[in-house]
């Protein structure tokens, strides 16, 4: 550091601040590219399951992921065809 | 065996060009047959790196579509017989490139060369997608900076889900990083992250860390990879790079600050 920087203000830490905000946004992008990748293999999966025991079509099951800051939560809806009368 | 290295970054402007010209004419310099193709669609400037603009006739877009043979657009490099460059077409059609056109031409490559160098654009779209599609090795460029990190971070994320290799279960490409214009004595006083800081954040050790020098603009500039240039620090520091990427163990150099004079000192020289 040279003489005269001692009349500037004290330099912060930039690259440490940079580090941090680096950790966090990369590993909350890494997070949901990884689960982004299982949903459509899952959502074919439950497809598959339900269809065992009902007649649906695909766009009966609905899956999606809901994140608040810490929490995550798995939503599924199945949409059941309309019961013929008896 | 002959390899296909792709050199990416998502961001641009950290120095995939000027890797790749200086990774190929290392490798070339070590007596390998090597090919670098340039994938930058509409903004041709391997070419203008490797010195080699006058000399263009055909381009990648003409060998797939068939307008030349791959023999007629291959330019022979003037410092070394076994290096050829392929340029990329100026067109502005960005569907120029199919997937099967680059793979054939790819294949055709490999059987003449030892190593392919596929420079990518800059962005994660079409282009960038199929320079790094075939790859056994990538090498991503990274400048220690915020941008530039975290694009690198969402690449990385490409090359392990989207290449042939991860999809025909053949394994993944291995990854480098490779950490360019590194100022040492700005890392020194905080202002940028260091090696460490970065290898950190992407969980990945670096193949070669490039200093920041006057050189690297003054080697393109004469349209001389700076690799050649063997007493400036940058050039130094590409051939290390390339020796590691060979198999072979070299300490990481040029990381502590100059020593300044006490006028230099004084007057932030």
């Amino acid at each position: 550091m040279g003489l005269f920087d001692w009349f500037r203000t004290t330099q912060r830490n930039t690259a440490g601040t940079a580090k941090e905000r680096l950790l966090i946004i990369v590993a909350q992008e890494r997070a949901q590219r990884d689960s982004e990748d299982y949903l459509p293999t899952m959502k074919r999966e439950l497809l598959e399951v339900i269809r065992k025991y009902i007649k649906v079509p695909e766009s009966a099951v609905q899956v999606q992921l809901h994140r608040d800051g810490n929490e995550e939560r798995l939503e599924l809806t199945v949409s059941l065809p309309e019961s013929k009368p008896l | 065996m002959s390899e296909i290295i792709v050199v990416t970054s998502g961001k641009g402007g950290v120095g995939k060009t000027t890797s790749s010209g200086s990774l190929a004419c290392g490798l070339a310099r070590r007596n390998k047959r090597v090919a670098v193709v340039d994938f930058d669609i509409g903004l041709r400037n391997l070419d203008l790196i490797m010195g080699c603009e006058r000399r263009v006739v055909y381009d990648f877009v003409n060998v797939i579509q068939g307008d030349a043979s791959l023999k007629q657009a291959l330019i022979r490099d003037r410092r070394f017989d076994n290096l050829s460059i392929l340029a990329a077409s100026q067109t502005r059609d960005k569907d120029a490139l199919s997937q099967e056109g680059v793979e054939r031409v790819l294949e055709e490559l490999k059987a003449e060369f030892d190593y392919v160098i596929c420079d990518s654009p800059a962005g994660i779209e079409r282009g960038a997608h199929l320079a790094m599609y075939f790859a056994d090795h990538a090498i991503v460029v990274v400048n220690p900076e915020v941008s530039s990190v975290r694009d690198s971070d969402r690449v990385l994320g490409l090359l392990s889900s989207k290449s042939k290799r991860a999809e025909q279960g053949r394994g993944k490409i291995v990854e480098h990083l490779l950490l360019t214009r590194y100022a040492p004595d700005r890392v020194e006083r905080g202002e940028m992250m260091s090696i460490k800081d970065v290898e950190d954040i992407l969980g990945i050790k670096v193949l070669g860390v490039i200093p920041e020098s006057p050189e690297v603009l003054q080697a393109s500039n004469a349209g001389v990879p700076v690799i050649m240039d063997e007493q400036s620090k940058a050039g130094m520091a590409y051939d290390d790079a390339v020796a590691r990427l060979l198999g072979e163990q070299r300490p990481l150099r040029f990381l502590e600050p100059e020593k300044k004079g006490f006028f230099q000192r004084l007057f932030r020289g």
